[in-house]
């Protein structure tokens, strides 16, 4: 019998209660030690703008973190304001992130050590306008110029 | 555990779940995996998401079902009061 099965039969044979209770526990288990922690809160706090996405800016391994890095793309955002990190290089990170910010998926975008928010926020801010002035204030995406006087009227 | 909540589909457990916590106007969740299970987009309308923030109104939504978001791949939430929902509605 396969391990996988022999597992499967373990666990039905198990009273329920005693299964709902170790599933719980596996739930909540906490991956984030005291040490990774530290390492993401420098890692917030060092950068003014940090990514924890699924791959890199140049080569993203899920729609949402795409969508994330094409929003700061499109706010003018220079590639090298942003810090990123693979989540799927580092699976401590990928869970411990999670934890970190009591938010449950990734990405996940910090700037100057606040969680932002996901893809979805992200992209609400965006089209609200929202995204633009706290990236200008923060000095992360460059001022527009004021909009050009109106055009003269061509006689 | 309870025997009803074990053969819900997931969708529903998550709906009922919302409903229990919060006031809803609306709620819809669209299947956004291609038919595995694993990935919601799920619009709520709910009175009680006035006078919070886009964050809080998700942060509250995640608290709600982080059971459930736990075992899902993606997750994708849009959080609307009711006035905002008929502006929606309005503008489409």
């Amino acid at each position: 019998m396969s391990f996988a099965r022999l597992g499967l039969r373990t666990l039905r044979s198990l009273p329920s209660a005693q299964v709902s209770r170790s599933t719980n526990f596996l739930a909540q288990r906490r991956y984030l030690s005291a040490e990774a922690r530290k390492l993401i809160d420098n890692a917030v706090s060092t950068n003014p703008l940090v990514v924890f996405m699924k791959g890199t800016p140049e080569a993203p391994q899920c729609g949402f973190s795409r969508a994330v890095c094409q929003i700061l793309d499109v706010q003018g955002v220079p590639r090298e304001q942003i810090k990123s990190y693979n989540c799927l290089e580092d699976q401590e990170l990928r869970e411990g992130i999670k934890e970190y910010s009591e938010w449950p998926t990734i990405p996940q975008v910090y700037i100057k050590g606040e969680f932002v928010g996901g893809c979805d926020i992200l992209l609400s801010m965006h089209q609200s306008g929202e995204l633009e002035n706290l990236l200008i204030k923060e000095g992360l995406a460059p001022e527009l110029p004021p909009d050009e006087p109106a055009a003269e009227t061509k006689a | 555990m309870d025997v009803d909540d074990a053969v819900l589909p997931i969708q529903q457990v998550m709906e009922n779940k919302l409903r229990s916590k919060l006031k809803i106007d609306f709620v819809e969740f669209i299947d956004t995996s291609g038919n595995c299970g694993s990935s919601f987009s799920v619009t709520i309308v709910s009175p009680d998401f006035a006078k919070k923030m886009t964050l809080a109104r998700h942060k509250l939504v995640n608290q709600i079902l982080a059971d459930e978001i736990a075992e899902l791949h993606a997750f994708s939430q849009k959080t609307l009061t009711p006035e905002q929902w008929a502006k929606e509605k309005g503008k489409a």
